[in-house]
């Protein structure tokens, strides 16, 4: 029984892993660029629902302030695409991955001014509510974000494989030139993926600080993503989503059962072995590459 | 508008392009050597902190300049230079035996560590070596028997050729020491980049295919890679470590790769000028943002309060400023300076364009 707790904890941190592994994955698989900010968002995300919601600040009922901060998030995320992506168009990865690291110190900085840098907590409807489940105390956030995360990724999943401007999305990573000539609007498909981006990480944020307590720093939280987005292989959904389960049951049982010390390495460990062993994942997508 | 005329073969390979610029570097030289005498203590220390972070820098821009594999995760090899001089030096060893013994371990280890890592590319490797710092902090205090775990060590004075140095005691002997370790390194990275290996560094980040067409052995080019820039990286650790004094897990942490990183990007990735250029940023950044920090409070009448993360938050902002504006980084700005003064009516606009290219997937094909 006592596993079984720390199972569904696991699973509950693991879906915030997933979340942000999944913002990285977005990314990733329509512009073939790394968002090393992407916990950064989520921070944000996190913040500014606070900042709408919370009765320090602004006291808008939940259900408002939801959307509200939804489609901020969004509106950053194709803003920051517009504005500061767009311009490294055509240039090397590595550029962009060194400019999201800069945008995440930015964003630290910028939340840290605004509000302050003590931990605060999402003041939401669920907190504090438990369900009894056959001997099994959960507490009602833990299940609403293992639902939200499931239902996002398996909508995503859906969206990416069957719509049109899924398929797009895939289309211009995969060949930017070639989509042009197919006559996808290649810059406007990759700030609509930012804009999703946006929101996806304003949801993990949301679920993040409903859960525990937020604060500027959060945003390091995104290296485990990383580990959880690599272990699934870059490029899958659901690959994604089952890293951050794994990264997140891991790190619960390694705190039990591994000496104190130990523990933490867990995740990042298990990254590096992934890493040297199956360098496109557990869930790759890659076939061996040609030239 | 200045012509060098070539009139023999050496003046291609040689380090220096005329006798003009070999004076320049020699007065530049000659006004460091000269620095004790002329800055007071406390810029002298400033100075010494700039030329480590410079030796960092440039065992970073072997890798990542020259060889085109992006490394977050260079504190690891900061931290391992550190502590190997310091056990090496606490279990008997002499300071000049144990020095550049720190630096051989830690290529090693970069070496070692490289074989796996050669499977990876571009983000794969990123987030390969970030992981690498973060795990380095935790061995760090876990191993504590040896490093001395969250409680840190403390630097013992060394002694070099019968002289006694210690970074408070006598700031002038140790930053001689520390410019002496600067200019052996620079000296060599010149000389690397016109020998063949530094040659076929360069091959490999332009492009591997062809660099494998043109007869370089890929793996063996970046395990070396790695392994040199792990060494010098070691090196500029093992003095890093002297200079704090003191140093703990957390003097290596995973921010200070990032900063690593960040720092040879402004200054100009693919040069060794890059590496002086960004650690005169990084040093100097914290002194002239409490400066400007105190100016404002005077202008404006507030008070000096400290805002947390502004350092950072600064940094950031001129980085972005830099990625997106000039990518080639202060060295590539004064390159374009330098060039309209020398083609002085000539200059085109459009002399250092660089070709886009368009992405495609490495995942399916």
């Amino acid at each position: 029984m006592d596993n079984l707790q720390l199972l569904v904890s696991g699973l509950a941190n693991g879906c915030v892993y997933g979340l942000i592994a999944l913002g990285f994955v977005l990314i990733y698989k329509a512009t073939e660029a790394v968002n090393f900010a992407q916990g950064d968002f989520m921070m944000l995300g996190a913040f500014v629902t606070i900042g709408l919601t919370n009765t320090e600040y602004m006291g808008l009922p939940f259900w408002i302030s939801l959307p509200i901060s939804l489609s901020i998030m969004a509106a950053m995320g194709y803003a920051l695409d517009r504005f500061v992506i767009r311009l490294m168009f055509g240039q090397s990865q590595t550029a962009v991955v060194i400019l999201t690291i800069a945008l995440g110190f930015v964003i630290r900085f910028v939340a840290g001014l605004i509000w302050g840098h003590n931990p605060q907590t999402l003041q939401n409807p669920l907190a504090g509510r438990e369900v009894a489940f056959g001997g099994l105390v959960l507490g009602l956030e833990d299940v609403a974000v293992i639902v939200v995360t499931v239902l996002l990724t398996w909508g995503l999943y859906e969206f990416f494989n069957r719509t049109r401007l899924g398929l797009a999305m895939q289309g211009a990573s995969q060949n930017q030139l070639a989509a042009y000539y197919m006559g996808i609007p290649v810059k406007r498909v990759q700030g609509l993926i930012w804009a999703l981006a946006g929101a996806v990480a304003c949801v993990a944020g949301i679920l993040f600080a409903a859960k525990g307590s937020v604060d500027p720093n959060a945003g390091l939280m995104g290296i485990k993503a990383f580990a959880a987005a690599v272990i699934g292989g870059f490029g899958s959904l659901p690959g994604a989503l089952a890293g951050g389960l794994i990264v997140g049951v891991i790190e619960p049982f390694a705190s039990r059962y591994i000496a104190a010390g130990y523990s933490q390495i867990a995740p990042y460990a298990l990254l590096l072995l992934v890493l040297i062993f199956r360098p496109n994942g557990l869930f790759s997508q890659t076939r061996v590459k040609k030239v | 508008m200045r012509i060098v005329f070539k009139t023999d073969y050496m003046q291609d390979i040689r380090p220096w392009k005329d006798g003009q610029q070999l004076t320049l570097y020699l007065l530049l030289l000659a006004a460091a050597i000269a620095a004790p005498w002329l800055l007071d203590v406390f810029f002298l220390g400033e100075l010494t902190n700039v030329l480590i972070w410079a030796i960092a820098g440039l065992g970073l821009m072997v890798l990542t300049g020259h060889t085109g594999q992006a490394s977050l995760g260079h504190a690891a090899f900061l931290a391992a230079g550190c502590y190997a001089n310091i056990i090496l030096m606490e279990s008997g060893m002499p300071f000049m035996l144990a020095f550049p013994l720190a630096g051989i371990l830690t290529g090693f280890a970069g070496a070692i560590i490289a074989i796996p890592a050669l499977r990876l590319h571009g983000i794969y490797l990123a987030i390969f070596t970030l992981a690498l710092s973060i795990l380095v902090d935790d061995i760090i205090v876990l191993s504590d028997a040896w490093t001395g775990g969250v409680g840190g060590k403390f630097a013992p004075p060394v002694n070099v050729f019968g002289f006694e140095i210690e970074r408070w005691g006598t700031p002038g002997a140790f930053y001689w020491l520390v410019l002496g370790v600067a200019v052996i390194v620079t000296l060599g990275y010149v000389n690397l980049l016109r020998a063949p290996l530094g040659r076929a560094f360069i091959a490999v980040r332009d492009s591997e295919v062809s660099a494998q067409a043109m007869g370089v052995n890929v793996a063996r080019t970046k395990t070396i890679s790695f392994g040199l820039s792990c060494a010098v990286t070691g090196w500029a650790g093992a003095l890093m470590g002297l200079y704090a004094g003191a140093f703990n897990n957390e003097t290596f942490s995973v921010v200070i790769s990032i900063q690593l990183l960040m720092m040879i990007v402004i200054g100009g990735l693919g040069s060794i000028h890059g590496a002086y250029f960004g650690a005169i940023v990084i040093g100097f950044l914290p002194q002239f943002l409490s400066i400007a920090k105190e100016y404002v409070g005077a202008v404006f009448g507030g008070s000096s309060v400290a805002i947390p993360g502004l350092e950072f938050g600064i940094f950031g902002m001129i980085l972005i400023a830099f990625i997106l504006l000039e990518p080639m980084g202060i060295y590539g700005r004064w390159l374009k300076v330098r060039t309209w003064f020398e083609l002085f009516p000539f200059y085109r606009k459009d002399m250092f364009k660089r070709q886009k290219s368009y992405l495609k997937t490495e995942r399916l094909r």
